[in-house]
């Protein structure tokens, strides 16, 4: 078994190798007959491209076809405007109940869909496009709700059986978050937030490796996109701050700590108001940065190969093979991180709640007396 | 840059997405889902709960079974003593009984013999005595036939009896 996939490997490079070599001459070949119309390789500009949003969704192998997305705006003299993508990309003006629209080519509102007034003034227009990485979202949502109502319904049709393969995976997932986090950390409470809970994580974890595939269901930058990640963090901020507790809000408007620290001027006040933003913050730039990260080591490994290409053959053939052993690495170490990343914003979105959820000792006993159903006995909440 | 400002429509799209996921979800799905490996777990709780009790009891069984087993060997053992020493007490008291009955019989016998013997005796004295006095009569008279005979008797008799 180890030797065949062992040969396997072998043949793999070998053909790696080969053919590197032989596209590497092909394209000094082709280098050669019109060296004119070769355009500088803006290495940003690919990047960016790559890991922002996009109004269309690239196809395999041929970068200038895109499959077209809705185009959803509102101009600015209040009137809504629904077009394909199609009719805007690739530089194209396109006029709906005479409005000029066009895909901004540089500017403040580059990539961006701009309205082009008669003197030529590009002004943004209220956007609410299906873009790409809302097209991933929504592909996202059915996998989560398919995956979620076949279990569902597996539990209906099987009784106490357990799932075998895919969704036995996917119970084993939410198993390890609910009983593993949740649960741990949020106790008898575990259940008022478990949904949440295990709603983000899935979202964050499907979308992290459909971001890791190439081709069309996947490829989409979502959760390295700051706006994505920043929605989640205000949810687990609304979480946290709608139940927190009499105690939690105490201690933030007024903590045990000598009283001039908190009285003539609010110093403990502002740190602990403060604080309740960061904490959100925090979880917005962790996913989005990790996630973008990957997506732009594996990125810039690959456009290695194309910087190098101007080399010679051999140059660029010993890139190729260096450059996509690494993105190959790079990748399976992002397969790792995407669930990493999923789950430590789960954790520390738990962590949150539970902070918020701890009630002091003087407020123990009331709790306990007044509230007969729902809010138990507050546990002692782990933190980190 | 373009990559640190949150562009608005995705904003919004993304909220709207994720609130409808997460009250769908919420709603129908989790729930189920976590009573469902809940249940599970329960069930399968109450499984190796009911399994160890088992072994326990079946631990218990053998336990007894074992004891049983004991029990009847010794009492099989028990029995079998008891059964050759009532064997050995039968024979013998049938010994003692056969003895004690010969030994009657042979007590009978040999007072029936003596007896017998004795009655032999008496007869044979009572006719030793009867033929012995035929004889004497009979010697008597042959002896005593004539003068001289008798008168030959009569000195005899005298003379012994002068010595």
């Amino acid at each position: 078994m180890h030797q065949r996939l062992y040969r396997y490997i072998v043949a793999f490079v070998a053909f790696l190798f080969a053919s590197v070599f032989a596209g590497g001459l092909e394209v000094s070949a082709a280098d050669r007959h019109d060296e004119s119309s070769e355009k500088p390789l803006d290495v940003k500009e690919i990047l960016f491209e790559h890991l922002g949003d996009g109004y269309g969704w690239e196809m395999p192998f041929d970068h200038h076809k895109r499959i077209p997305l809705p185009v959803i705006v509102r101009s600015n003299d209040g009137s809504w405007h629904v077009f394909s993508s199609g009719r805007v990309t690739g530089g194209n003006d396109f006029v709906d109940g005479g409005v000029k629209f066009r895909i901004a080519k540089d500017g403040e509102y580059r990539n961006k869909i701009v309205e082009v007034d008669g003197a030529g003034v590009e002004t943004r227009v209220t956007d609410v496009s299906i873009t790409k990485n809302v097209c991933a979202i929504f592909i996202t949502m059915l996998v989560i709700m398919s995956l979620c109502f076949w279990l569902k319904s597996w539990y209906r049709r099987n009784g106490y059986r357990v799932p075998r393969r895919g969704l036995g995976v996917f119970e084993a997932l939410i198993e390890f978050i609910y009983s593993g986090v949740i649960k741990s950390t949020l106790k008898d409470r575990a259940d008022k937030f478990a949904p949440y809970l295990l709603t983000v994580f899935m979202f964050i974890f499907v979308l992290n490796i459909m971001g890791l595939m190439v081709v069309f269901p996947g490829g989409a930058n979502v959760t390295g996109n700051i706006a994505v990640t920043m929605v989640l963090a205000v949810f687990t901020f609304f979480f946290t701050n709608i139940f927190g507790t009499k105690h939690y809000w105490k201690e933030i408007l007024w903590p045990d700590v000598p009283l001039w620290l908190k009285f003539p001027i609010p110093i403990m006040q502002v740190i602990e108001i403060f604080g309740m933003f960061t904490k959100p913050a925090a979880l917005t730039v962790r996913l989005f940065a990790n996630m973008m990260g990957g997506h732009m080591i594996v990125l810039v490994l690959t456009l290695l190969i194309f910087i190098f290409a101007s080399f010679g053959p051999v140059v660029v053939g010993a890139t190729s093979v260096v450059s996509i052993a690494f993105s190959v690495f790079m990748l399976l170490v992002d397969v790792l991180v995407s669930f990493i990343q999923a789950y430590v914003f789960t954790m520390l979105s738990t962590i949150f709640i539970a902070l918020a959820q701890e009630g002091g000792h003087e407020d123990k006993h009331e709790r306990n007396e007044d509230n007969g159903g729902g809010a138990k006995d507050p546990a002692p909440v782990s933190t980190l | 840059m373009d990559l640190f400002s949150p562009d608005s429509g995705l904003v919004i799209w993304m909220f709207v997405s994720f609130g409808i996921l997460f009250i769908i979800l919420a709603v129908f799905a989790w729930p189920a889902i976590m009573k469902g490996i809940a249940e599970r777990a329960n069930f399968i709780d109450k499984g190796v709960e009911f399994a160890q009790e088992a072994k326990t009891q079946l631990d218990g069984a053998r336990e007894e079974a074992k004891g049983i087993i004991d029990e009847a060997r010794r009492q099989q053992a028990d029995i079998l003593r008891d059964a050759d020493k009532m064997k050995t007490r039968i024979v013998d008291e049938a010994r003692e009984a056969a003895q004690a009955e010969a030994t009657k019989v042979m007590d009978q016998a040999k007072e029936s013999i003596a007896q017998a013997q004795k009655e032999a005796e008496k007869n044979l004295r009572n006719e030793v005595s009867v033929f012995a006095l035929e004889i004497a009569q009979k010697v008597v008279k042959t002896q005593l036939d004539d003068e001289k005979s008798q008168k030959k008797l009569v000195e005899t008799l005298m003379s012994d009896m002068e010595k």
